[in-house]
This record gives structure tokens, C-alpha cells and sequence, in this order.
């Protein structure tokens, strides 16, 4: 992220402000180590006289951040401290907030398509869905008391591709992917190239306002498994939470209460709004999403399709065969 | 599910063979009648394979609702298609009343216990309807909650009853289904058989105003016999979270023979079409049109339902 918005030309100065210093390269990044959980985050900003803040900071799992309580630490009570920063910044212009399509829950009362207005019929009770509810709540809080400052939140449907790590990724790279017994999910996902994009437009055009950024279309759970060539493992709804919590202890995925739902009840996102007000059509849609990060992780394919097509030729010139001799 | 679709393949294996081994002549003459045209069998055979293979490696659209297009064509509706033909006999009318595109809503009566007239009247529409439109049916919200039958509703193109969706489909151009009776219709006695019930809050009517679709009023003869409602059993349809409990003259006494359905003769009976265009903005808004287009629709389909039930010899012809 930081490397993108270096080189673009109207920006002269980064900042990125982890408590874990970056791992890769971030261009022409600078880098400071602070805790957004304590007040150094102001003098950051005063000092560098900082005109856009992009807060990327929630965190979806408490593995990432050593425990629940210290996830919902650093994703609520940094964001109030940053808010905090922000709004005593005179030199502030714009606030751009990544947030997530998980505020909208997951239920079978939700409408086929969330749009940005709707109310969550089933609003997230736990978890990263519900931090980032509570972030959203504190940012509208924030746009009130400074209304000279543009806000733009962007809700990001779940991120794919060859290079990101997210609970999703690490589900589909089971050996056998576990499903809840008759449901399928509606799943839409995001390209990583494209989430990005959108958050570099978010800090460069003068877009304010909250907007679902998601690919088009949807998948199936049980069509992105065999997309993904895994064999569905399917869960009667009473046992889900055990085989969760199994998962879980060994390490393979991180399945939280609300994820569970997500993955039973599935969520579309309308993306009207993307295209029309905020001027971005993502470069692919959620199958092209989900085949290349199936491509990027090519060796642990069980089925391939290219065996089953293999197959379907082998058997259709079998038949052509047998025709001719007859 | 695809296990289906190997029964044809049984087929091509058989008249692969034929030459090859010693067959008795009766099994040849058999065969030949079985595959009257080879091209199309094999054909067939390789559209099977080709439909197989496409459902292990995942490659077939879905929309955003869901809805699964190849799948209900060639899966869920192949039980149902006999039972169409030959159970029911079902008899449409009117089915140029239905339009070839564009969005329409089709407003039907509710009844038979399980919802067994909703997808007799998609499989009307998609087999027998000139340009086999899709019914996209609204569902109630206990369909989406219950495992299997609400993952088989998306797949069918179906989706939640609630104003965003409705209007999204509408809007779309599909043809759009709605059952305004909802559980009061399906689960009523069967001594009020033909006895429409209270037409929700004309949330449907509101849905066509604001898309000016037209609306279509279906009258629906046959289902109310299918299982016919002697008693409710509440303390156990509130104990399995159901709005009804139905006992029948053989459910539950007879077990799952219960389950079979009596062979009633059906007529789908699909009306002209309300116009909604030429009521213009905002007329959704005005509660009064609403509950008098929605009291139209359902004296016109209660007024269908009397004329056919005059036709109709019985039950059963």
C-alpha cells in the first residue's frame, strides 16, 4: 500500500505507523514504530503535518494480535485514539477507512444484495465483523464533529489472490473443505490489486461517503471448492462448532463464530454505488479472483480440472469410437 | 445430485456393445427401439459428460442470487416433470398472458400444505411458456433458515420475500413469483378450501408500482387436494418451529406413504395483466392504490377460482 501511494505524483511524503515493523519493501515509505493504542499517534501527525490519514488497522484474527481482548484493544480503542489524533489535526483534510462487507452479518432474513443504506438484519455479535461495526460508528462520530474533513470508508468484501494471507485463504487451502450441511453460501470476494486500487483512489480523488467495494458476481462455497479441486466435507449444523474449534486448535484455519455464519449463510453486496459515485469498476470478477489464488497455490489441488477434462474427452471419443465401429 | 444424469450414460454403454458381443436378438430389437436416432443419443450421452464435468470442476454460472440455471433445468425439475404430466395433469391457460421478456409479477393463490403449486407453476413457465421464462419465486424468510430446502430455493432462482429483492429482480427484467398468502394460504383447514386468505400488507403491489411491471393474477385449481389439512397439531409445529403442524386422512398414520400426494387434476389459469406503468412516481407511496390494487388482484383471482372449480367434473378429471 505504501508503495503504491509513493509513486504516485501528487503525494510527497508517507508515513506508516505498525507496532511490527514492515517485512517487504515499502518504497519510498517512511516508517515510524507506534502503538495507535497510545497518544504518540498525535505528535506523528502534528509533527509531520499529516493531510490524509488511511486507517487500515483492524484486525481480523485474534492469532494476529495475541488474544480477543487485545485484538478488540488495539482494533476499538486505537481507532477512538487515532479519531482522538485526527480531530485535534488542523492540517487534516481527509480520513479514508477500510472497513469491511462483514458489518452487514450474514442471516437468512438479508436481502439477496446488501446496498450501502441497509441495515444489517442480523448484526455481527462477535468479533472482527463486530469491531469493525463499532470503528464505522466511531468514524460517523468523527465526520460530525469535523465536517471539514472528507471521510470516505470503504467496505471491502473479502480480499483474494496469490499473495494475501486471510482466514478465507487458509479455509480454502484445507485438504477438505468443511461445510455446513445444506446450506451454500454466497461468497463474493475482492482481488487484492483491486482492493488497492481503490483505497489509492479513496486517498487520492475527493470521493466522501461509504462504499461497498467488491468483484462481480458471486460463487458458491460448493463451486469455489471444486474451482478449487478440494473435496466438501459436510457438517450438520450441530457439530459445526466442535469441528471449528478442532480446526482451530490444530492451527489449519481460524473459524470464528461469525465467520461460521458467513459461510453458511453466505452475503452479496449491491456495488452500484462503486461504479456510479465513487468511479472505480474493479480489473476482475469473483471467479477470476478465486481461480487465480487456485492457480497460485496449484500444488495441493486434489481434483484437477484438467484431469476431469481429460477424462470427459477420453469418454466422449470412447463413445465416437464405438459409434464408428458399429 | 449429478448422479442423476448417469442413467443415459447406462444407455450409451449398452448400444456401444451391441456389435461387439453376442447379444439375443430380442435385446437388439430392444435397443433400437430404446435409440430411434443414434445422433441425438450420442449427442446426449456427451452433453451428460459435458454437464458432469462442469459440475465437479465448478464451471457454471451462478447469479448473484444464486440461482443456477443448468442445475434446475436438468436436476430439479426432472422428478418434478412427470409428476406435472401424468400425476397431475396439469392444464395451463392464459400463458400468453405471461409476456416473452421484461419483467412481470405473477401473483398466485397458496395452498397443498407443502408448496408444491409454487414450483408446478415455474415448471409451467419454463417448459410450456413460448420463451421458457424463469419464475423467480419469494420466499418466506423460514425457507432460507431450514437446511437443504433453502440452499434448493437459491439454486432455483429463488429468493428472500422483502422489498430490495423483489425490486432488483423486477427491475432486472425477470418474472418474478409471489405468493401473498404466504403460510395462512398453504396451511389453512381443508374446509376452506378456495377461500383466499388475507393478502400480506401489499408489499407485492408496492414492489410492481415502483418498477411498473405489470401484475399478473394466477388462479391455481388442484393443489388444495393434494393433502388435504384435517387437523393441526400446534404444540408440535411450535415445537419444531413451524407455523403448522398438518395432519392429513394418511400423514401421519400411513408414514412416509403419507407423504404421497393425491392425484388431483390441476388448471394454472394465468390472468390478463394489471398494468402499473400508468399510475407513474411515487404511487407506491400512496398506501390507498396500494390496498385497492391489491384487493383487485385478489377478487380477480377468487373470481378465477369459482369459474374454474364450475368447470373442473371432480376432484380427480
Amino acid at each position: 500500500m505504501a508503495r503504491v501511494l509513493t509513486a504516485e505524483p501528487g503525494i510527497d511524503r508517507v508515513i506508516g505507523v505498525d507496532v511490527i515493523p514492515p517485512r517487504g519493501d515499502i518504497g519510498g515509505a517512511e516508517f515510524v514504530r507506534a502503538d495507535i493504542r497510545n497518544p504518540i499517534i498525535s505528535k506523528v501527525i502534528r509533527a509531520a503535518s499529516v493531510d490524509t490519514v488511511v486507517h487500515m488497522g483492524v484486525i481480523a484474527t485474534p492469532v494476529q494480535a495475541g488474544g480477543r481482548m487485545s485484538m478488540k484493544e488495539i482494533n476499538v480503542i486505537g481507532t477512538m485514539q487515532l479519531l482522538a489524533a485526527c480531530q485535534k489535526a488542523p492540517t487534516l483534510e481527509k480520513l479514508v477507512v477500510k472497513s469491511t462487507t462483514a458489518v452487514y452479518g450474514s442471516g437468512p432474513k438479508d436481502p439477496a444484495m446488501f446496498t450501502e443504506e441497509m441495515q444489517p438484519k442480523h448484526p455481527p455479535s462477535s468479533g472482527w465483523a463486530k469491531d469493525s461495526v463499532e470503528v464505522e460508528g466511531y468514524v460517523r462520530g468523527f465526520a460530525r464533529r469535523r465536517p471539514d474533513v472528507q471521510v470516505t470508508t470503504l467496505r471491502l468484501a473479502n480480499f483474494f489472490g496469490p499473495t494475501v494471507d486471510t482466514p478465507m485463504t487458509s479455509y480454502f487451502s484445507l485438504p477438505v473443505i468443511p461445510t455446513v450441511l445444506g446450506f451454500d453460501a454466497r461468497l463474493q470476494f475482492v482481488h487484492e490489486d483491486d482492493g488497492l486500487e481503490a483505497l489509492r483512489r479513496a486517498c487520492v480523488q475527493d470521493r466522501p461517503g461509504t462504499f461497498n467495494i467488491a468483484a462481480d458476481g458471486v460463487l458458491l462455497l460448493s463451486q469455489a471448492a471444486r474451482r478449487a479441486g478440494r473435496p466438501l466435507a459436510p457438517i450438520p449444523l450441530p457439530l459445526v462448532g466442535l469441528v471449528g474449534a478442532a480446526v482451530r486448535r490444530a492451527g489449519l484455519a481460524d473459524f470464528s463464530p461469525e465467520q461460521v455464519r458467513f459461510l453458511t449463510y453466505g452475503r452479496g453486496v449491491d456495488t452500484t454505488r462503486m461504479r456510479e459515485v465513487f468511479g472505480f469498476s474493479p480489473a476482475h470478477t469473483t471467479a477470476e479472483t478465486f481461480d487465480e489464488f487456485v492457480r497460485s497455490r496449484e500444488s495441493t489441488r486434489l481434483i484437477p480440472a484438467e484431469r476431469v477434462e481429460a477424462a470427459e474427452r477420453q469418454l466422449v471419443s470412447l463413445l465416437g469410437g464405438g459409434r464408428a465401429h458399429a | 445430485m449429478p448422479d442423476a444424469r448417469v442413467i443415459p450414460f447406462d444407455d450409451g454403454e449398452r448400444s456401444r456393445r451391441r456389435p461387439l458381443g453376442s447379444v439375443a436378438d430380442e435385446d437388439v430389437l430392444d435397443i433400437s427401439e430404446l435409440t430411434p436416432e443414434p445422433e441425438g443419443l450420442r449427442e446426449r450421452i456427451s452433453d451428460s459428460i459435458g454437464f458432469l464435468r462442469r459440475r465437479i470442476t465448478g464451471e457454471y454460472p451462478v447469479d448473484e442470487f444464486g440461482f443456477d440455471p443448468e442445475l434446475l433445468d436438468k436436476v430439479l425439475m426432472a422428478p418434478l416433470r412427470p409428476l406435472y404430466s401424468s400425476y397431475f395433469r396439469v392444464e395451463t391457460r392464459g400463458l400468453e398472458n405471461v409476456p416473452d421478456v421484461g419483467g412481470a409479477l405473477v401473483v398466485a393463490n397458496h395452498s397443498g400444505t407443502i408448496a408444491l403449486d409454487a414450483v408446478m407453476t415455474q415448471l409451467a413457465l419454463l417448459d410450456h411458456h413460448p420463451a421458457h421464462r424463469h419464475l423467480r419465486m419469494l420466499g418466506a424468510n423460514l425457507v432460507f433458515s431450514m437446511p437443504f430446502v433453502g440452499e434448493l430455493a437459491r439454486k432455483g432462482g429463488h429468493t428472500l420475500a422483502c422489498a430490495p429483492d423483489a425490486e432488483r429482480l423486477l427491475s432486472e427484467g425477470e418474472l418474478v413469483g409471489v405468493w401473498p398468502e404466504g403460510f395462512k394460504g398453504i396451511g389453512k383447514p381443508y374446509s376452506e378450501r378456495y377461500k383466499l386468505q388475507r393478502f400480506g400488507r401489499g408489499g407485492f403491489v408496492a414492489a410492481a408500482l415502483r418498477t411498473g411491471a405489470p401484475i399478473i393474477p394466477c388462479a391455481i385449481v388442484g393443489a388444495e387436494e393434494t393433502y388435504p389439512i384435517i387437523g393441526n397439531v400446534k404444540f408440535l409445529a411450535r415445537m419444531l418451529g413451524l407455523p403448522y403442524f398438518p395432519l392429513t386422512p394418511t400423514f401421519p398414520w400411513l408414514g412416509p406413504l403419507g407423504l404421497v400426494p393425491m392425484p388431483s387434476k390441476w388448471i394454472i389459469e394465468f390472468g390478463e395483466p394489471i398494468p402499473t406503468e400508468e399510475f407513474g412516481e411515487g404511487a407506491a407511496d400512496d398506501p390507498m392504490l396500494v390496498f385497492n390494487l391489491t384487493d383487485q388482484v385478489r377478487e380477480t383471482i377468487q373470481q378465477t377460482l369459482y369459474r374454474l372449480l364450475v368447470q373442473r367434473r371432480s376432484v380427480f378429471r
